[in-house]
């Protein structure tokens, strides 16, 4: 599973950083998404889920190796 | 053979904002009737007499605030202005951030977020919670029944106010008057140019203070990142101060009120909320939804013509993106009028969505879980010390919530 995210769409809400702080943080410069662990173990597949899901401008993916 | 011809009624059309008759804590029942009969709309300005668009369902909702042909911007006739800004004030007015459109607003924007990421409203945390402990303390020691508004839900959020933008807390009551008068729909617009002028004098020289001694604080880091991208001018940064004050101020503070009521009128999640705090997150998530304070802020106007829910809106007209009817649209939300606990609330838009959505939203998320979580620990017996119907409830105000909360133990 890896993580992918589109720093051009992200509006720097912070929700995902907020609810997995472990694998989402924000940029310090403009508060856009980094993503701290591109490729999650798959045991945190539904909580990645979520967070993508509650992204207000759908930046976030979940690509399958 | 004649066709039928079938004329539509000429009504004008309702007043806007439309009353909240059956339940204080619900929003207009015709928003409901909106939503399947006619869910762009048209509706006439209390404040104005102007006609604008009202939309309801949470899809159109969503596509209104995404959609790069609206405009947020103030000053454009057809935008629908909920407050009586006399027309001089407003042209001579800087706008806030959440009155631009792309770039300025991307610029602007981006100065600001980074300073209000999870991480650093996380790290407020402690004081939030330091600032909670000594309101509730005091409280308890003047002993019920108090108003929760004045002792709790107006405090909290005005003090980590003044924290975010560097000033001491003996400052707040200036700003919490200004608050109070710049949401009132009922004030002359002399007193509300009178309270602006202050108010500009005022951050100003606050600005102006923290560029030569910068502070710990939102306003000083912005101030300081500027210094090298030099993107902003002195007066971009006081249009954001203005901005923060105008956003979180009273905002957190009523959706402390109002949820406070709502978890004591039902009792069973409150109970439950209270054995396993973790269920905390989920609870305010579905608060914000389920109250919707600021249900009319998400307001734009056209710059093309645009179409929403098979209605046609031409460039220059205003549309009300209704959030809280969106937030109460059972395409979205399963039993929408229900408050509860356990759904997942994510997805709701009290905080817009799009370019504006609201970057104070994980401050508020921080607040809430301090104030609810701690209220309740150390106050279990809580309960409301007025009957429901006896509230006092901001009929009258674009931020919904209450004017005082008798509450006892
Ligand atoms: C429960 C509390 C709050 C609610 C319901 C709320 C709601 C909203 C909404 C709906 C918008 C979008 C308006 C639009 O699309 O035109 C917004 C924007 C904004 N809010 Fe909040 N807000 C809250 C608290 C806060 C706090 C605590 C802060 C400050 C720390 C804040 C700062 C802002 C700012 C700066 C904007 C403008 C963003 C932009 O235009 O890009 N808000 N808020
Ligand atoms: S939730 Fe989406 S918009 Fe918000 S910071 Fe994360 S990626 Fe960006």
């Amino acid at each position: 599973m890896r993580i992918r995210h589109d720093r051009e769409r992200c509006v720097g809400s912070g929700a995902c950083a907020f609810t997995l702080p472990d694998i989402f943080d924000q940029d310090e410069d403009d508060g856009r998404v980094l993503v701290l662990v591109e490729r999650p173990g798959e045991e945190r597949r539904k909580a990645i889920e979520d967070v993508a899901a509650s992204c207000p401008v759908f930046a976030l993916t979940i690509e399958n190796d | 053979m004649t066709a039928e011809v079938t004329t539509a009624p000429v009504e004008a059309p309702p007043a806007f904002p439309l009353s909240r008759s059956r339940c204080p804590l619900s929003p207009p029942p015709e928003y409901a009737r909106l939503r399947e009969e006619q869910s762009v709309s048209r509706v006439t300005l209390r404040v104005s007499g102007k006609q604008v668009w009202v939309v309801t369902q949470h899809e159109q909702v969503r596509q209104v605030l995404g959609s790069p042909d609206m405009s947020s911007n103030w000053k454009l006739p057809g935008y629908p202005l909920q407050v009586p800004l006399p027309p001089e004030v407003l042209e001579s007015l800087e706008l806030p951030l959440v009155a631009m459109d792309p770039p300025d607003h991307t610029v602007r924007r981006r100065a600001l977020i980074p300073e209000l990421t999870a991480r650093r409203m996380q790290a407020l945390r402690p004081r939030i919670q330091e600032v909670t402990d000594e309101h509730i303390t005091a409280m308890l020691a003047k002993g019920g029944p108090v108003d929760l508004i004045q002792e709790l839900a107006v405090p909290v959020p005005s003090l980590v106010f003044c924290d975010l933008i560097g000033v001491a807390p003996d400052n707040v009551g200036f700003f919490r008057h200004y608050a109070e008068q710049m949401v009132n729909r009922d004030i002359s617009p002399e007193e509300m140019g009178a309270a602006q002028y202050e108010m500009e004098m005022h951050l100003q020289g606050l600005v102006a203070q923290k560029t030569e001694t910068p502070g710990d604080d939102v306003l000083s880091r912005v101030i300081i990142k500027n210094k090298v991208t030099q993107e902003l001018e002195h007066n971009d940064i006081v249009a954001l101060a203005r901005m923060l004050l105008f956003g979180g101020f009273d905002t957190t503070a009523n959706i402390i009120g109002l949820g406070t009521v709502a978890l004591l009128q039902n009792p069973e999640q409150l109970a439950q909320v209270k054995a396993d705090p973790s269920l905390m997150p989920r609870a305010i998530e579905e608060l914000l939804r389920y109250l919707s304070i600021s249900d009319s802020a998400t307001a734009r106007v056209a710059t093309k013509d645009v179409e929403i829910g098979g209605v046609l809106i031409r460039a220059g007209e205003g549309i009300i993106a209704l959030n809280g009817s969106a937030n109460r649209d059972d395409r979205f939300f399963a039993n929408p009028d229900e408050l509860d606990i356990h759904r997942d609330a994510k997805g709701h838009l009290a905080f817009g969505h799009g370019n504006h959505q609201c970057p104070g939203a994980n401050l508020v998320r921080v607040e809430l879980d301090c104030v609810f979580s701690t209220l309740f620990r150390r106050i279990p017996e809580l309960r409301l010390a007025a009957p429901v119907e006896e509230l006092e409830f901001k009929h009258d105000q674009l931020i919904y919530g209450l004017y005082s909360l008798p509450v006892t133990w």
